[in-house]
């Protein structure tokens, strides 16, 4: 982590005979510059840090840190803002699309996106991003789904699944009292406004990648002024689920995403 | 013009970019008129889903720079307290107008002035306050609206019109003196508007850090001090000559006016003092005249709030009455006159 790469290695490895050192060319892996090279206070297992990572690699590869401007949630990733390295803003809870609509609209040349769990997005926030949704406000959204309310202490959110044991349902949430799972993409794919949205997961090294691939194809839908673009990522919480990491990922495999279809919903 | 459209006019004179709100009455002209003005001069108008979402979209174009505003009236007010609070504790600009209507709850849409708490002491959580004007006419609604952009940004702080559905509705000539040039703008060095060329901008009000949020609300109660020293705004008339002092803001100023007339004819020294910013509430002024007169007497469409501010500015030093009518009454200026009769 302490080699962060410096934007241009200009001149650099450019001598014959030192073939092994880093230029650009043979530059596979480094940290992304718009990613603050500083320890994060997420939990072992967690994934925000790896969607943390992913925007910014996306922001540094269309070159865009210098009019990016996030939009962070109330949440576990409140404090995004301490690990990102352009402007953000915090917002209330669930009113994040809301900020994100008038930071847009006074700025259309900027790219703004927020960053939004479960909680924030499909409970207290469900008005804020249907409507931003159906306004085809030209923003993108980067929506955790972890299923708990991880900030407060592990409670079931909207998105917990059928029987899983959180803080406020200790039997498991039961669809008779607790109703039911929801599926925020596939509602909001019925909106005109929506023009992509894709749910991925951060639960391996190949979901990974695909979750990146996504990432970029909703930012360049802003880039490209194509409208609403939204990622849903299926994330771990190790310390809820009460899991080790590694269970927590095959999880993902074996519970959330049978629940929660993988792939592009809507493009447009 | 109609009081809410003055108001409307007032935002656009200012330079306001950026209006959100959701549709209410007695408000409704304003946002009507502001759709169409934001239209002709190339802003922005949203009709948001919810007062919720109208006063953080005002967050939003506030954080990213915009002169913005939001109106509504009383039960939408209560809903926009919480961004209200983020808004002053992140210290960003932005105006927000209050027509008010009967209530507590749904209440009607008459007239009232039961906000007032709501308005001067805060109104969502936390120790923060707004700068409160309170307008009396369609005049001062363009003016005052106008001038709470300048204090908004020359504080870094919310500001706040107090009407009423009264002043909102009635039509009345306005005159506009104001031309874009007029337009102070102050340079938002703090806003978001991407990091190029300096390094990235935060906007927040998340302090976790050992005394760190104690040391942010002292540095918010700094600010407002020197707004109670420097923006204390108020009218008064025949205070040197006076033993009751009528004391009332917005359109029950205009109402007691007539009633402190009509007194006079009767040869009762009657004066009055009208608040004009109701925070920083002008206390000097009352300090001052309670050396001089022998009684203060608080008229207000309320069962008694700013009355108390009287109070506290008096210390004591003369007697306090109060007269006021609730839930979307008007007092007329024969009650206030009788009132006046009553306790003199």
């Amino acid at each position: 982590m302490k080699s962060r790469a410096k934007g241009k290695g200009k001149g650099k490895g450019k001598g014959k005979g030192k073939g092994h050192a880093l230029t650009e060319n043979n530059l596979i892996f480094a940290h992304p510059a718009s990613l603050r090279d500083v320890e994060n206070h997420y939990c072992a297992g967690c994934g925000h840090g790896i969607v943390h990572r992913l925007i910014c690699e996306a922001v540094d590869e269309f070159g865009i840190r210098e009019k990016t401007i996030g939009v962070a949630p109330v949440g576990c990733a409140v404090l995004a803002y301490d690990y990102w390295d352009f402007d953000v803003t915090e917002a209330a809870h669930g009113r994040t699309p809301a900020v994100a609509t008038g930071i847009k609209r006074v700025r259309p040349d900027n790219i703004v996106f927020t960053y939004q769990g479960d909680g924030d997005l499909a409970a207290i926030g469900t008005a804020e991003i249907i409507h931003t949704a159906n306004r085809g406000e030209n923003i993108t959204v980067i929506f955790v789904n972890n299923g708990v309310y991880g900030m407060t202490g592990g409670q079931m959110a909207p998105t917990t699944l059928a029987g899983q044991k959180t803080a406020t349902t200790i039997y498991g949430r039961s669809l008779k009292r607790d109703g039911y799972p929801i599926k925020i993409l596939e509602m909001l794919a019925v909106l005109p406004g929506a023009k992509y949205l894709e749910r991925v997961a951060v639960n391996s090294a190949h979901e990974v990648l695909r979750a990146k691939r996504a990432i970029k194809n909703a930012f360049k839908m802003q880039i490209d002024n194509k409208g609403f673009s939204m990622v849903e990522v299926l994330s771990m919480c190790p310390t809820y689920w009460e899991m080790t990491s590694i269970q927590a990922a095959k999880r993902i495999n074996d519970e959330v995403a049978t629940f929660y279809p993988l792939g592009v919903i809507k493009s447009c | 013009m109609c009081g809410n459209e003055a108001c409307g006019e007032g935002a656009i004179l200012a330079g306001c970019t950026f209006y959100a709100g959701y549709p209410i009455t007695p408000q409704n002209e304003l946002t009507a008129y502001i759709a169409k003005r934001m239209l002709e001069t190339g802003g922005v108008f949203i009709q948001a889903e919810s007062e919720l979402a109208a006063i953080n979209m005002v967050f939003g174009a506030s954080v990213a720079g915009a002169r913005a505003m939001t109106s509504s009236s009383s039960p939408g007010i209560s809903l926009k307290q919480e961004g209200i609070s983020y808004l002053a504790a992140c210290e960003l600009p932005c105006v927000i107008v209050n027509m008010q209507r009967g209530g507590p709850g749904l209440g009607n849409i008459a007239p009232s002035q039961a906000d007032y708490f709501q308005a001067v002491k805060g109104g969502g959580h936390g120790d923060y306050k707004l700068i409160v004007f309170a307008p009396s006419s369609a005049q001062e609604l363009l003016e005052f609206t106008y001038l709470a952009f300048e204090l908004a940004d020359k504080y870094r702080n919310p500001t706040f019109i107090l009407g009423d559905g009264l002043l909102g509705q009635m039509m009345e000539p306005v005159q506009i003196r104001y031309t874009n040039d007029d337009i102070r703008t102050t340079k938002k060095e703090w806003a978001l508007t991407g990091c190029k060329g300096r390094k990235p901008n935060v906007i927040k009000s998340l302090l976790l850090g050992e005394g760190e949020l104690e040391r942010h609300n002292q540095k918010l109660q700094e600010k407002y001090s020197s707004i109670k020293k420097i923006e204390q705004r108020a009218e008064a008339f025949y205070i040197k000559d006076s033993d009751i002092v009528v004391t009332a803001y917005g359109s029950v100023a205009r109402i007691a006016r007539s009633a402190m007339k009509k007194a006079r004819a009767k040869g009762i020294r009657v004066g009055m003092i009208r608040p004009i910013t109701l925070w920083p509430f002008p206390d000097r002024l009352f300090k001052e005249t309670a050396d001089r007169t022998e009684k203060f007497l608080v008229v207000e469409m309320s069962a008694g709030q700013m009355v108390e501010d009287v109070k506290l500015a008096v210390g004591g030093r003369t007697d306090v009455e109060f007269y006021g009518r609730m839930g979307g009454a008007i007092p007329t200026e024969e009650e206030i006159l009788e009132k006046i009769e009553s306790i003199i």
